[in-house]
Formats: structure tokens, sequence, C-alpha cells
């Protein structure tokens, strides 16, 4: 059924099928990047001076990196020596190492955020480094950490966007696909762009809400 | 009887600011005494290098037979014999009065749930808390938080309880609450080791009281030397303070 122009509801439900491949890749992401960001934040906030000074190269060197370029390291790059990987795996192990750095590090602040008695408190009561961070202090720290890492998990879904350019099929992807049918740029894209908004808004909607009632509670602490 | 706590001219600096300058005194089993002084003689600096929270520069450091100063120290064996209470309290905030109790006792002494959970039970009642257990530290008054402090600590079982200061931000009536918990301890036979500047409460109850001056023990002995002070620096220390 023709919507607008030659646009039809074939195109609108490609676009719905695309949103799901986002969202796929974005969890992706997201988890494997939060798993190896907590091995990033651990080896950062290390009493070893070379595993911190390791984790310090491993941020300041990824966050270095556009997105795209370690894109094209990973899909194009592996490709030469072997590797081809299928271009969900590629974006996701990109994605992976660059959420990684950057989770790592909003978490070591989180981490050093909090107050230096509670981890001397812990410590009084005999219970080891890994105890007091895996009981006291990453509870504590967790609530501190989730607006911006909802706030991230926002970057991270709008960032999906990139992963077309390896052939991955998500929302934009899909909708450049559709356009090179049917060429309505405006509408396509303005509708491509609606959808990451609706993807998007409730989740940074919900991340200031985090910010403020956690803003409130420390005035009031 | 050999001493349970040992200091042996021990220094400490933090940066170019020497804050202990060759520190000695002994503590025997079940002795209580209070560590009194003006704020910068070093009387907490001294607490937290009993606990290990501070490493010393020089001299030697004894509790419960275990070398403090050594480099190779098992800190779980030394917290396990040492308690401490602070100033802020420092509960958990994310736990329960309960829970705060529990968790080492869960982790470090590897209690059972319903064993953590008696415990737990005993300490609050000993501190007069027991109707508190399900509480938040933040739903506590400052007395209260500060009882569950000392609850805490008193559940591991240590043979030394340190007190650096811990009536110094409450009120004179939630004090008494504190101050009647201590004494009540004190009565129990445990040794203890308070920095305070509750003067009334040391001469009362402490065995003996160190007045600590630009970092050295000044002067030294039972509560009565508060009366007839025999350095004029304790005598100005006293005439200012109280």
């Amino acid at each position: 059924m023709t919507l607008y122009g030659s646009f039809t509801t074939t195109h609108l439900l490609y676009l719905v099928m695309a949103i799901g491949w986002t969202l796929v890749l974005s969890g992706l992401a997201f988890v494997l990047g939060s798993i190896a960001g907590f091995g990033v934040m651990l080896a950062r906030i290390s009493p070893r001076p070379w595993l911190r000074w390791l984790a310090m190269l491993y941020i300041e060197g990824i966050q270095g990196i556009p997105l795209l370029i370690l894109l094209f390291i990973v899909y194009f790059g592996l490709s030469v020596y072997g590797f081809t990987l299928p271009s969900l795996v590629a974006a996701g192990l990109a994605m992976m190492v660059y959420v990684s750095a950057y989770l790592g590090d909003i978490w070591r602040g989180c981490i050093e955020a909090m107050p230096k008695p509670q981890w001397e408190a812990s410590e009084c009561l005999a219970m080891s480094r890994w105890q007091t961070l895996r009981l006291v202090i990453v509870p504590q720290a967790l609530r501190l950490s989730l607006p911006p890492t909802v706030g991230f998990l926002v970057q991270i879904i709008k960032m999906t966007s990139l992963a077309s350019v390896i052939g991955f099929v998500e929302l934009t992807r899909a909708g450049q696909v559709i356009n090179n049918t049917i060429f309505q740029p405006f509408l396509i894209f303005s509708l491509v762009g609606a959808f990451y908004f609706a993807l998007c808004y409730p989740l940074s909607r919900w991340s200031e809400t985090m910010e403020k009632k956690l803003n409130v509670a420390n005035r009031q602490a | 009887m050999s001493p349970i706590v040992k200091l042996d001219q021990v220094y400490k600096s933090f940066g170019s600011n020497p804050v202990l300058k060759g520190v000695s005194f002994e503590v025997a089993k079940g002795e209580m005494i209070a560590i009194i002084g003006a704020s910068g003689s070093g009387k907490s600096t001294a607490l937290r290098c009993i606990d290990r929270l501070e490493h010393i520069d020089r001299g030697s450091i004894e509790v419960c037979g275990i070398r403090v100063d050594d480099p190779a120290i098992d800190l779980k064996q030394l917290r396990l014999e040492v308690g401490i209470v602070f100033q802020s309290y420092n509960l958990f905030p994310h736990l329960t009065v309960e829970e705060n109790i529990m968790l080492a006792l869960r982790h470090v002494k590897k209690q059972s749930r319903s064993e953590a959970r008696e415990t737990a039970r005993r300490v609050l009642a000993q501190v007069g808390l027991e109707e508190k257990a399900a509480a938040y530290p933040e739903q506590l008054s400052g007395g209260q938080q500060q009882r569950v402090a000392i609850a805490r600590s008193l559940a591991m079982s240590p043979k030394v309880m340190l007190f650096d200061e811990v009536t110094s931000a409450l009120d004179p009536q939630l004090t008494g609450e504190v101050l009647r918990v201590m004494e009540d301890l004190a009565a129990g036979g445990m040794t203890m080791l308070l920095v305070t500047h509750e003067m009334a409460f040391a001469k009362r109850v402490a065995d003996r009281i160190i007045y600590m001056h630009q970092g050295k023990v000044w002067e030294i002995g039972p509560g009565s030397m508060l009366d007839d002070p025999q350095t004029p620096e304790l005598r100005a220390f006293l005439d200012n303070g109280l």
C-alpha cells in the first residue's frame, strides 16, 4: 500500500525491521562493552602501577580514535589476515572496544568518587580489597554511575549508524537502501531520524530524571 | 603481664610535617586508655598507625603479638584482633543496620546467615538498638549511628577496640548515649584505647590518661593527673578546654 509518493508499507516494514537490528547491535555493544569496561575499570583502579598505566594507555588510545576507523580496522583490516568477519560481528567487536574505553573511564570516576572512609571502614572489618570493592564500593557507585551510563547508551544507539559503512543493515543502512530505489531522501531520512529520536529520547529523559534525583539525594545527604 | 598494644619510639610524618615524634606507650589487657590533647597533637594518627591505616616511618608497633610495622604483615589477622570506630561512623549507607553488622561476619568470618543474624541481634541488644535492625543508617540519629558502628566492630569479637573521637560530632544528649555504651564495654573488661575530648568521661572511666602534645607523649598517668597537671602544657590545655 502506498503511503506517500513511492513510499509504501513494505518500505516502512523494512525500516521497522531494521530498528530491530539497530537494537541488536546496541545491545551487543553495550553488554560486551560493559563486561570489558568493568575489566578496564578494575585495571584503572588497580594497586599495581603498571596495570593502571596500561589501562590508561588503552582508554586514551581508544578515545583518540574515531569509531569509524575502529570499524574499518576490525572489518577490513582483519580480513587482510584471513579473519573475514560477518558485518554484525565486526561492528559488535569494534563497538565493544570503543564502549569499554568510555564505560571503563566513566565507572572509574564513579568508584573514585566514593568517600575514602567507606574503603577504610570496610578494610578495618578485615575485608579484602576485592570484597570491599564488590560488597561496599560498587553497590554504592552503581547508583552514581546510572545516569552517565544510560546517557552513554543513547550515544551507543546513535553510533550504530556508523556500522552502515561496513554493510550492516541497521536503521541508517535500511534508509539508504530504500532511498536508492525510490529517491525520496527528505522523507526517508526524516523518518529514520524520527525512529532514532523515538529510541533515544525516553532514555535521555530517564537519564536526566535519575541525575536530578541523585543531585537532590546528594544535597540532602 | 605482657602488653597487648605496644608502641616504641614511633615516628610518622606527612610530607615534611612530622606528626609523631618518638611516641612510646603500652596498653595492658583489659585496660582502658584515654588519649587527650589539642588538635594536631598526633592522637588520631597514633590510633590509625595501630590499625595500620597509616604506615609509620620509624619505631615499632606490636598488637596482640603482631608486628604492625612489618611490611609482610597479615592485615586480615591484625584487623580481626583490632576494632576501630571513627568520628564519622562510616556505616555503609546501602545496607540496613543488621546487614552492616552481618557483612563482615558472613564474608570474613564465614558465618552462616542465621549465625551472623544472631550475632548482629546480640551486639545490637548490647548497644540498646535491637529494634533498629531493619533501619537504614540515614534513618538513625548520629548517636544511634555511632552505636551501630560500635556494634559492628564488637560483632567481630576484637581483642582491642580503638575509638577515634567518636562523640565529637554529637550533641551532649547523643554523646551521653555513646559514652554509656563505651563505659559498659570498659566495665566488661574490653581493652580500649580512645581519643577523646570528653575530659570528665576520661577521668571517670579510663585506667590511665595519655596527654599528647606536639607529636609526643607529654604526660601519662591515672585520671587524677587531670587535677594536678605536672606540665604547663597540660595545665594550659585543661584551662582552655574546660
